[in-house]
């Protein structure tokens, strides 16, 4: 789609680049012959400083065949591909249908590498220090940016080691969840338990559902209100992984410890997203992935990944 | 440049209509060279070096080192075996190095002795050398390859020709399957080609390759010289007149004539310069060394032997035309003088320039530590706050083993009183590999003041007992 109202700057540049190239063509033939201007030796007859002349040497036919055989291959060029303003050239070529050629022979390379452990359960590709070997290289690469270079991750960005699941820690739901991303929406709560009272004693019941520092009186107050975040969060607060509600009684808090942190959550709700990888990784890499983040939580030494070595 | 002198031979004068121009074509028709054979002390040379640098440029390649190549530059992998060395493109600093070096060697070399570079090694002459060997081994030396060329086609002529051009073309394709081999293993390619599962890029390069060969050495040959090479055209600002060239000694030889044997040439006037033309016939430039020193001359000196061997049969002195400086010949120095003038000021300053780059990159390059270690800090993580009340940064190390063995490196952390390293430290990592390994490092909260504090890494590779440190900053949250 071009990005100007009109075509002149197209036929601007046609005609400057076709004008060009010929007028190149039509310099090499004016200039082909010249009148001989001294009888007597190759100069041009132009003496300098006493006895310094200029000579003029003819320039040796290959050189003239390869200027005419560059300027054929520049318009055989702009014939295939996009040059002449919008004209889009024979092939059809565009920066974005290489691209995804690009990927798609990259994909087709790599398959084979993956093809072993393609076959195999995610527990056991977690047991192959191969493949962790590459599941460390690809999380290095497209993981790490968010969860941290050890996947603990930070605010708002889950830690993969603790074995505390959003929406579910088996393998099949550790896919899932790279393949399709996650959005997980908690709408502002403020207005349906009531006043900043209400909210201040709902929080304090949460944080005694975890076994932190609560205010006992607000918290018995709190839990008459707690019906209405059970809805999602469950009555017994343990959460809801179809939809993604938090487990408001293991102490893990991705966003914000604390009752201010809590208030604020209650008050402003949240809206966090993790996008979808299926279309940057193949799904060979992502069993590959889905084995190595399932091996943080599920096997005793996973905080030792160095068995990866000597993987040649 | 010398303007063309004036020629002894009578010359009858065409006198042209001044009324009609003449007019003459800018683009010409190149005129092949048919260098003629001649054997001589700089002949017997050329092909020393001829064999020399072909040895080297083909065996190469087939040398192995370990379990692989000798020298290998993989361009695929980002990584250059050179022997025992491993490189990285971190490295590059080292081309850079040894470009300058080469540059100055340029210089100090065609200061003291001219471009025997071009006439004795440069690839051009060598394959135009093997290219014309062949050539005259199927075509017949000077007098038979004009001849053949004037004839019509015939049976004899396409035959030859054919021969030549398989020849020609059986030679380049092995110069470019040699030349594939110094950046993919030459027994992988050697195995594909006998298998037929040649990739299309390592056909492509090789038929390009060979087709570059086939077309400088056996089309082009002095056309690279005379109009493509910058070499030819900056010599005259790398020359003094104290350099070596080849020279035509105007004084001795002038006026050029033949005469009978019998004629004493100082008696009739004369000078020793027979004119037979036989410095021309050989030169495969196609000048004449006569007129002086040419930008074409390539100073591969069979003119000089084709002199010596017209001088010896004349009884003359030997070294008409000889390798020499100009002020040497210009004022008579004996051979022990012009050596004596070697040893001025600008061969001594690139001499010296020369040897302290050359030390310091042998020097650098051995004493190079065989592994890097790049740190970089997690941004997404400030920092956080974990069990224990300690606060942690995460840094990630990617560490390249440029050793042929896999290495382990352990890592420590200095720079804040109560640093410690809160995950694994000890890690191991292939030969020639590289590795991203994940550092988390703590300290207790409240410990240092808020902010960014800088600290250190030490990297030890245990098996070599050498350490890189690298720093890096600890960032305490508010």
């Amino acid at each position: 789609m071009s990005d100007f109202t009109s075509n002149f700057w197209s036929y601007f540049i046609s005609f400057i680049v076709i004008g060009g190239i010929i007028g190149c063509l039509a310099l090499l033939l004016m200039t082909s012959k010249v009148k001989q201007m001294s009888d007597t030796d190759n100069t041009t007859g132009h003496v300098y400083d006493e006895d310094i002349v200029e000579m003029n040497n003819p320039l040796p036919r290959w050189w003239m065949w390869l200027f005419i055989i560059t300027c054929v291959f520049g318009a055989a060029y702009l014939i295939i591909y996009p040059g002449l303003g919008i004209y889009k050239g024979t092939a059809g070529w565009t920066s974005i249908n290489q691209y995804e050629q690009e990927v798609a022979e990259t994909k087709k390379k790599i398959a084979p590498i993956y093809a072993k452990f393609a076959a195999m359960k995610p527990e056991d590709v977690a047991q192959d220090s191969k493949a962790m070997a590459i599941g460390e290289r690809l999380f290095m690469n497209n993981c790490s940016q968010c969860h941290g270079s050890d996947a603990r991750g930070s605010r708002g960005f889950p830690n993969l080691t603790d074995n505390d699941w959003l929406y579910g820690g088996s393998p099949e739901k550790i896919k899932e969840t790279i393949t399709l991303g996650r959005h997980g929406m908690m709408p502002p709560m403020a207005a349906a338990l009531g006043s900043a009272e209400d909210v201040k004693n709902v929080a304090n019941y949460v944080l005694s559902l975890s076994g932190s520092m609560y205010h006992s009186g607000r918290a018995g107050l709190g839990q008459q209100k707690f019906a209405i975040c059970a809805a999602c969060h469950g009555a017994d607060g343990k959460g809801n992984q179809a939809i993604g509600a938090p487990n408001l009684t293991d102490n893990v808090w991705l966003h914000g410890a604390g009752e201010a942190a809590i208030i604020k959550r209650i008050n402003e709700g949240k809206d966090n997203q993790m996008p979808a990888q299926g279309e940057r990784l193949t799904e060979e890499q992502i069993h590959v992935l889905t084995a190595y983040i399932w091996r943080f939580s599920n096997l005793p030494d996973s905080q030792k990944p160095d068995n990866q070595a000597n993987t040649k | 440049m010398t303007v063309s002198q004036q020629k002894s031979k009578k010359v009858i004068p065409i006198i042209s209509d001044p009324n009609q121009e003449k007019f003459v074509s800018l683009y010409e028709a190149q005129k092949k060279v048919y260098p003629r054979s001649i054997s001589g002390y700089f002949h017997q040379w050329r092909w020393i070096t001829i064999w020399i640098t072909q040895i080297v440029f083909y065996g190469m390649p087939w040398l192995e080192w370990g379990n692989r190549q000798a020298l290998l530059l993989d361009i695929s992998t980002h990584r250059f075996y050179i022997f025992g060395l491993v490189l990285y493109p971190q490295d590059l600093v080292f081309l850079v190095v040894l470009l300058v070096i080469a540059a100055l060697a340029l210089f100090l070399f065609t200061a003291v002795a001219g471009r025997l570079w071009c006439g004795f090694s440069c690839p051009q002459s060598v394959y135009t050398e093997i290219f014309l060997w062949i050539e005259r081994k199927i075509e017949g030396d000077r007098a038979a390859r004009i001849k053949l060329d004037s004839k019509a086609l015939s049976f004899e002529k396409i035959y030859k020709k054919w021969l030549k051009h398989a020849a020609w073309i059986t030679f380049s394709m092995w110069t470019g399957f040699t030349f594939l081999g110094y950046f993919t293993p030459i027994r992988e390619i050697s195995d594909s080609i006998l298998h037929f599962h040649l990739s299309p890029w390592e056909t492509f390069w090789i038929c390009f390759y060979g087709f570059a060969t086939y077309g400088n050495a056996g089309f082009l040959r002095e056309q690279v010289c005379k109009y493509m090479c910058p070499y030819a055209r900056f010599q005259s600002a790398m020359f003094d007149k104290d350099t070596l060239i080849v020279t035509y000694d105007e004084e001795r030889g002038e006026p050029r004539s033949g005469r009978s044997r019998k004629v004493d040439a100082k008696e009739a006037g004369l000078g020793d310069c027979i004119d037979c033309s036989l410095c021309v016939q050989v030169c495969p430039v196609g000048i004449d060394i006569r007129d002086g020193l040419q930008y074409e001359c390539i100073s591969c000196g069979l003119c000089v032997d084709a002199c010596d061997s017209i001088m010896d049969k004349m009884n003359y002195p030997r070294g008409l035309v000889r390798f020499s400086t100009q002020n040497g010949v210009s004022h008579h120095w004996s051979k022990h003088e012009i050596i004596q003038k070697i040893l001025r000021p600008r061969v001594l300053i690139y001499t010296g320039l020369l040897v302290l780059l050359c030390v310091g990159f042998a020097v650098s390059l051995g004493m190079r530590t065989p592994f890097k270690v790049d740190v970089i800090r997690d941004r997404g993580v400030l920092s956080r706050l974990v069990e224990g009340g300690n606060v942690e940064n995460v840094y990630r190390l990617q560490i390249t083993n440029a050793t042929e063995a896999t290495q382990t490196y352990h890592i420590s952390a200095t720079g804040l009183d109560g640093l410690t390293i809160a995950s694994q430290n000890e890690f191991t990592v292939n030969a020639a590999d590289s590795r991203m390994v994940a550092i988390g490092l703590q300290i207790p909260d409240g410990s240092i003041k808020s902010g960014s504090h800088p600290i250190n890494f030490e990297i030890k590779a245990l098996g070599l007992n050498e350490a890189i440190t690298e720093k890096s900053i600890f960032y305490m949250s508010r």
